[in-house]
């Protein structure tokens, strides 16, 4: 009896939850920057999703070298936003390229969360030692300018998808860490926490299952704006040459390669840009409207 | 005060040291890949390897290693860069010199108009002046560098042809190539400062003594400049001096589009040539100026705070 009513929690807790954040979500139609910035994402979302079928020509296909916008393929089909100087075709190439961001900075901020949550839930819990070790340690790595910290660390690492995702961990899971730490500071006062605690339930138990759902307001915002910085960063590792290795479209990839001819053929950097710039901005649009509402409750 | 001011400088010092400890372990010891074939290149024999660690002293003890090091770190002696063949004082300076010149624009640039902006949508909130600020500031935060790089090339350079497209200096100092770059960094960062601002200042309108300074009658233009816009601008000095970290970060960026001879090139094109001692210089100059920006700022909030300078 007392273990089937245990087992059961938990599902409830995390049912309502995502329940409660959906609902949120459809709040969202109060604000219309919020609304913008959900259609953005969703846009770029879909285009990820049906990538192969929005996009004609293979992105790394070299069909006619510098092509300007609009130029008809002897086949036919029309360079929508012309080609770059290896002549594939750019609009291929951004909508492919938009399933790399869509794949590594969710990533990337999923696996920093993940870390962050768990040295806040720690530091902020537990206290004492632990507390003082962890926030010792990501007070140094936060002192870092964050892009020589990235710099430093793909530079000795290497490039590739899953470096950028380790270095993006390391460099703002402090951050989180700090968020998390905080409210559970405030958090762990509250009297269903002193329940659980009486209960007798274990303190991971409690800090994930008691502390964290009640946590998700601000983390919610703050995971929006940080899936935007995340994918900042990935466009400037890319621009940098630090990014995924080529051919593979990339934004920040395609900018850095085009960059030289940019005075010629402006159009093989400005539209990656357009692309990588709205997605941004529709997360950081999503995180505003999310936090108006979440003030107005 | 005092206490404070030992303790931040000690925090300073010692950030510095683990930090030193990592870059050395990260660069200078066998940890992520051996620094005499990072110098000389997959190509080279065993025996030229082996020399070049006993003539670099590489074959000593990690500790002795560090220590001398770090003496020499401390000594100013910051080694030899491989790829510009001399000593990485000679090519660091004239760079920092380049790269203080454009923060210092963006700076006098930024201060101004993030001030004045966040101040205008706090007095309000919510009026129709202050959604507009914060809608045009989410814009423009969320514009990466590059990309208002590429923007304004296009309309600068490539439309409208008024100012040059790269800022080499190659013939002589030239403010006009200074503008794009500093436009870029400002651009990226006075949406930030610009909200902090809005922040405080909306704070401080709902205070009781603002609220008391208009109930007893002063003139409205009074009670903002008197009364609310002393406290209001405690807050964005913190985050002005934390903006100097972003700076750094950014000036990568902008430095490189533009080909702009500046510190943050410097430091990217060190990483990519694995030109070890100048970027492990570089890097120790960046932690040091963020470090430092950031020991000011705590410092300076106290000191302006009369309310946490008194306790």
């Amino acid at each position: 009896m007392t273990t089937q009513s245990t087992t059961e929690m938990p599902t409830v807790g995390i049912g309502a939850t995502i329940w409660r954040v959906i609902k949120s979500f459809g709040l969202l139609k109060e604000s219309w920057v919020g609304m913008i910035g959900i259609f953005l994402v969703l846009f770029w979302v879909l285009v990820a999703i049906f990538a192969p079928l929005i996009a004609h020509f293979d992105p790394n296909a070299s069909i006619m070298p510098f092509a300007k916008p609009g130029t008809v393929d002897t086949s036919g089909y029309t360079f929508w936003l012309g080609t770059d100087h290896m002549g594939r075709d750019i609009l291929s190439r951004i909508v492919w390229g938009s399933r790399t961001v869509l794949t590594f900075a969710p990533l990337a901020t999923l696996s920093a969360y993940s870390v962050g949550i768990l040295m806040g839930l720690m530091a902020g819990y537990r206290g004492g030692l632990i507390d003082d070790i962890l926030s010792r340690i990501s007070d140094i790595i936060l002192s870092f300018p964050v892009l020589v910290l990235y710099i430093i660390v793909i530079a000795t690492i290497g490039a590739s998808g899953l470096n950028i995702v380790i270095a993006i961990t390391f460099a703002s899971s402090p951050g989180i860490m700090r968020i998390v730490r905080g409210l559970v500071l405030d958090l762990r006062n509250r009297d269903y926490v002193a329940a659980a605690q009486t209960r007798g339930e274990s303190d991971w138990r409690i800090m994930l299952f008691e502390i964290l759902p009640n946590a998700r307001g601000p983390l919610i915002v703050d995971a929006c704006l940080r899936l935007g910085y995340v994918i900042i960063t990935i466009g400037v590792l890319g621009f940098l040459g630090l990014g995924l290795p080529p051919p593979d479209p990339d934004w920040g990839g395609m900018v850095n390669e085009t960059r030289q001819m940019a005075m010629v053929f402006p159009h093989m950097t400005l539209f990656p840009c357009i692309a990588i710039s709205s997605l941004i901005l529709g997360f950081n649009l999503l995180a505003d409207g999310l936090r108006e509402i979440s003030l107005r409750d | 005060m005092v206490q404070l001011l030992f303790k931040r400088i000690g925090f300073m010092i010692f950030t510095m040291i683990v930090v030193s400890i990592i870059l050395f372990l990260l660069l200078e010891t066998g940890l992520t890949g051996d620094p005499a074939t990072r110098v000389l290149g997959n190509f080279a024999s065993d025996e030229q390897k082996e020399s070049w660690r006993d003539q670099h002293g590489y074959n000593q003890p990690v500790v002795i290693r560090y220590a001398k090091w770090l003496g020499n770190f401390a000594t100013g002696n910051l080694g030899t860069s491989i790829r510009y063949k001399g000593p990485v004082k000679d090519v660091l300076l004239p760079r920092l010199w380049n790269t203080a010149i454009l923060g210092f624009w963006t700076f006098a640039i930024m201060i101004p108009l993030s001030l004045i902006l966040g101040v205008l949508s706090g007095m309000k909130e919510g009026s129709l002046l202050d959604r507009t600020i914060s809608v045009f500031g989410i814009l423009t935060t969320s514009v990466p560098e590059f990309a208002s790089a590429v923007f304004f090339s296009a309309l600068f350079v490539f439309g409208l042809k008024w100012l040059p497209g790269t800022s080499s200096m190659a013939g002589g100092f030239e403010f006009k190539q200074l503008i794009l770059p500093a436009m870029v960094l400002v651009v990226y960062d006075f949406g930030y400062v610009a909200r902090m601002t809005r922040a405080s200042m909306a704070e401080v309108m709902q205070s009781q003594y603002v609220r008391s300074a208009v109930l007893k009658g002063l003139p409205y233009r009074q009670v903002i400049i008197r009364h609310a816009l002393r406290n209001a601008l405690i807050a964005p000095f913190t985050v002005i001096m934390l903006q100097i970290n972003w700076l750094l970060s950014g000036v990568i960026v902008v430095e490189f589009f533009f080909a702009y001879k500046g510190f943050g090139a410097l430091l990217l094109e060190a990483s990519l040539n694995n030109d070890i001692a100048l970027l492990e210089a570089c890097a120790m100059v960046a932690v040091v100026v963020a470090v430092g920006s950031q020991t000011i700022a705590d410092i300076g909030y106290t000191f302006l705070n009369p309310r946490i300078r008194f306790t």
